[in-house]
């Protein structure tokens, strides 16, 4: 079924769930076109494994492009593979060489179990914006879109912060698997613009304190995050972050309140 | 069964208003008392998880992917519109009301559309309030731009990435419910059946995707916002999990199916290059303001141009064809989707072509690079252009992109009356899994309203007027219709389980894509319909023979979940192919061969089709019962769609 002319070797990590001990295992992709895309040259991989009444490989992957966010994949040691500014799901055959081995892995941190083979729990993610990535407004009784004029560079800014697709790259780049590219991405949006300002130095607090309780590692600034990020978010969100954090902590005497009402 | 939509009386303006007073309310300490479940967590289902969570509900929310925040909503590109006449060019919620009966070729309910038109500036405020990021001004005011199939600027957009910006802010709001414990989230959750006492919908069935856990869960009501069905053709703009399964499996509980054959093919993604291809990617139409479409004059040309001895650029001004502004002055290369599809179908026909397939036409950036230099191009349209590097390593600065039509939308579903009730009482279709509002086509821009408008704004209303009327007293999955609808879903896991023949289910699903686009797709011919109709049939038979699925239940099985869905595609085929049979007229982008006019346009035959088609289900291989639902006009006059 495919139509190309490029043979390869794939060093897939395999494990059956979170309990079980993984291994690579080494896998022909064959007959492989660079137009294919990495996740079609796995669906491929996957066809023949079928065929031979083997299990296909795990791997998480929806919209194929770009944008959802749910695709992972470590490619011979990057996330996202080797080109820059993208994720796995737009990341072409053409990249690769005829005979190269791939190496591929899933992402790896603590606070993002295994699920299957190369599928990782990334609900840790949800629970931090669970914790104050939003602003607390109930449907209706709002008011006009323009009664809130915010300066264009103010609102391409925020949305800059806010093209952040939660695929965690970030987090499995960095060494100390810290979320703080993430998490910084939204507490910027949201601290730029006026709509976030009455809960931003509550948001600030609520976000990182859970981050940690999730046990996500602590930035250091090397920078790998931003460097592997397929939305090319900028540290500069992290710069941010640390600012509102130690304002609140400082200058405010707000707790972190928890929302049960 | 009779069919009653339910449109409340009284002037087209008023119906809303009138109704919402007129609908029962629930007393708002019994709201707690209520559990509602909804399926689906994309823009129709955050939004109305959310909406009746802070209203005070009990909410449990289920999708299948790991996060609510990747619902396939997320992809939508271009933009959402709203009456809001910021412009100042004359929209109104009138004239959106008007030009989205008009686009949808007076195929849907007016009613609906109206209320949609109404509310759609509410969606807008309501984005802004939550810090969706939507593009402004150098003033600060919100900035717009205009879509296919309008004359006005009335679409809100935040960059090319608008479905995630929205998204993004319905999750935020679930978020926020969730955190505060009204709703409950279940994640990496399939809905596979649905649970009916006495005729009313109390529950689902659902599958924990990483356990093989077949539990229940029950409720008051059971929104369904589990999306639409284009994957059916196989390869399609959707998201890969994109499937018909919740609404599926519900038509088999007794909800009507409306209007199943309405697809709509997209003009402007990009072409398709192998069989490798596991989905087609769309260029948003917003591309369609600056870009011009065209092909070349002559065959000779095309043929050079496949050849690759040609370059679009050394194409000369004079041999080439911009065929929407020839024949469409008054809206060029804005036409409506299905018009611009066609158009562009026709001139690969005549061998006009391009690209190694000979499967495209151009869209050219070069005469907006020259008027507003490609900076300004890069800022409106830079991620659709790196997207399309990304798939065809070429750049479309330098040359035209390459396009063609592609399955994108359906515009069918489960049949809701105005309330959004399915014809199983309690349960409820939001967003694209309900066939209403758009008709026989969709404008651009208006799923994205239709969506939020229904979760923000409907079914907070219409939910509670149903809830008052039953009453709180506890639901709960003691009852024996919870056991036995969980037996049926695990005897279909298990049917699934066994299959160890010859073939994968995506080879299955590869085959039924190629007999829906080619005899279903975007022209239909009798003789074609009743051909496919038998191959499909062929095909469940051979599935249930010959499929391989893998691995087993309680684990992650990939294989299982496809095949699964692979099965409804095939039934939902086989449904589709006998709407369009029995629709003899051409409507939208339902394009029937036997109906055109003397110059080739669709002809639409209001005299035996103004209705919708609702079909009931009568058991396993039995041929499905038609009900017709039919479609007055009190505001617009039925008249030939013309572009010209
Ligand atoms: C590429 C692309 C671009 C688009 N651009 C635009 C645009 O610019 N403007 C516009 O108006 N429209 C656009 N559309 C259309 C629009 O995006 C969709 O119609 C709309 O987002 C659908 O929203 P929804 O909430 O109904 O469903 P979806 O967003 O598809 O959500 C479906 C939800 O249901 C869940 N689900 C489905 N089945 C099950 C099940 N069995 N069990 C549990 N959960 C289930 C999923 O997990 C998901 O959460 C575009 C569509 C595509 C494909
Ligand atoms: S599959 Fe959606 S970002 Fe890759």
């Amino acid at each position: 079924m495919s139509n190309g002319n490029m043979n390869l070797t794939l060093k897939v990590w395999r494990q059956k769930n979170a309990q079980t001990a993984g291994k690579f295992v080494s896998y022909k992709a064959e007959s492989i076109s660079p137009d294919m895309s990495f996740l079609e040259m796995l669906d491929v991989v996957n066809e023949s494994l079928t065929h031979k009444g083997e299990e296909p490989i795990n791997f998480d992957h929806d919209c194929r492009e770009g944008i959802c966010g749910m695709c992972s994949l470590y490619i011979n040691g990057h996330p996202h593979g080797p080109k820059r500014g993208i994720t796995t799901c737009q990341l072409h055959m053409r990249t690769f060489h005829d005979g190269e081995t791939i190496t591929i892995e899933p992402w790896r941190a603590e606070a993002f179990p295994i699920v299957k083979d190369l599928a990782v729990d990334r609900s840790a993610f949800d629970r931090i914006q669970q914790a104050g990535g939003y602003v607390s407004v109930n449907t209706g009784g709002v008011p006009d879109g323009n009664a809130i004029p915010i300066p264009k560079v103010i609102a391409d800014e925020a949305f800059n912060s806010a093209t952040c697709i939660g695929c965690g790259a970030c987090v499995a780049a960095c060494k100390n698997a810290s979320a703080m590219l993430f998490v910084s991405a939204k507490i910027t949006q949201l601290g730029l613009l006026p709509q976030g300002q009455p809960e931003r130095y509550r948001r600030v607090q609520s976000m990182v304190a859970q981050m940690d309780e999730e046990g996500f590692g602590s930035c250091t600034n090397t920078g790998a995050c931003e460097a592997e990020c397929p939305k090319e978010i900028k540290l500069t969100n992290i710069a941010r972050m640390n600012n509102d954090f130690f304002s609140a902590k400082l200058f405010r005497q707000e707790e972190i309140h928890e929302q049960n009402h | 069964m009779t069919l009653d939509a339910k449109i409340p009386q009284g002037p087209l303006a008023e119906k809303w208003s009138k109704h919402k007073f007129d609908l029962k309310l629930v007393n708002p300490a019994n709201k707690r008392k209520y559990d509602i479940i909804v399926v689906g967590t994309g823009l129709a289902g955050a939004s109305a998880a959310a909406t009746l969570a802070e209203l005070g509900y009990n909410v449990k929310a289920f999708c299948f992917q790991d996060s609510p925040r990747r619902a396939h909503s997320i992809a939508a590109q271009g933009g959402i519109n709203a009456a809001k006449n910021y412009q100042n060019d004359g929209d109104s919620v009138f004239r959106l009301f008007y030009d989205t009966i008009k686009g949808g070729d007076y195929r849907a309910r007016e009613a609906n559309v109206y209320r949609l038109a109404q509310v759609s500036v509410n969606i807008i405020d309501q984005c802004v309030a939550q810090g969706v990021p939507f593009a402004r001004e150098y003033g600060g005011l919100l900035d717009n731009r205009s879509f296919g199939g309008s004359q006005v600027s009335r679409t809100f957009y935040a960059r090319g990435q608008t479905g995630q910006q929205l998204l993004l802010g319905a999750y935020s709001a679930l978020n926020r419910q969730i955190h505060a414990g009204k709703v409950k989230m279940y994640t990496r959750h399939e809905m596979l059946d649905v649970v009916t006492i006495d005729g009313h919908a109390k529950g689902i069935v659902t599958r924990n995707m990483l356990t093989g856990a077949i539990d229940t869960h029950a409720g008051h009501a059971v929104l369904l916002c589990t999306g639409g069905y284009s994957n059916v053709f196989y390869l399609s703009t959707n998201a890969i999990g994109s499937n018909v399964t919740a609404a599926w499996r519900a038509h088999k509980r007794g909800a009507f199916f409306g209007n199943p054959c309405y697809t709509q093919i997209h003009p402007t993604c990009i072409p398709v290059t192998g069989d490798h291809q596991s989905k087609l990617t769309l260029m948003s139409e917003s591309l369609r303001n600056d870009g011009r479409v065209w092909a070349p004059k002559t065959v000779e040309i095309a043929e050079q141009l496949r050849k690759g001895t040609l370059k679009a650029d050394q194409v000369k001004e004079d041999d080439r064809d911009y065929f929407l502004e020839r024949k469409y002055p008054a809206f060029g290369n804005l036409v409506p989707r299905d018009v611009a599809s066609r158009n562009a179908k026709e001139m690969v026909e005549e061998g006009k072509g391009v690209g190694g397939s000979g499967f495209a036409v151009f869209l050219d950036f070069a005469d907006a690079i020259k008027r507003l230099g490609e900076e300004t191009v890069k800022a409106k349209y830079g991620n659709l252009f790196d997207m399309y590097i990304q798939i065809t390593d070429e750049n479309p600065y330098k040359q035209p992109m390459r396009i063609y039509p592609a399955v994108h939308y359906t515009m069918g579903g489960l049949w809701v009356d105005y309330n959004l009730s399915t014809t199983i009482p309690g349960l409820y279709a939001l967003g694209e899994c309900n066939f209403s509002d758009h008709g026989a086509n969709r404008l651009g821009a208006s799923a994205l309203m239709q969506g939020l408008s229904d979760g923000y704004f409907v079914i907070p209303y219409t939910l509670g007027d149903y809830l008052a009327k039953i009453g709180p007293k506890k639901v709960d999955t003691s009852h024996p219709a919870f056991e036995q609808t969980k037996q049926d879903v695990i005897a279909h896991v298990n049917k699934l389980l066994s299959l160890k023949g010859t073939k994968t289910t995506n080879e299955y699903h590869r085959e039924l894509g190629h007999i829906m686009w080619e005899y279903c797709g975007m022209a239909r011919t009798d003789e074609g319909l009743r051909k496919a109709k038998g191959l499909i049939q062929a095909l469940k038979a051979d599935f249930w023979k010959n499929a391989i699925v893998t691995g087993e239940n309680e684990e992650v099985n990939a294989s299982l979940e496809r095949a699964g869905r692979v099965a409804d595609f095939i039934e939902l085929g086989e449904l589709m192919i006998d709407d369009a049979l029995m629709r003899k007229e051409s409507c939208g982008g339902h394009f029937r061969v036997e109906s055109q006019t003397a110059d080739g346009e669709a002809l639409r035959d209001d005299e035996n089709f103004a209705f919708v088609a609702a079909w009931e289900f009568k058991g396993e291989n039995q041929p499905e019962e038609l009900h017709k639902e039919q479609l007055t006009f009190e505001a617009v006059h039925l008249s030939q769609r013309n572009y010209a």
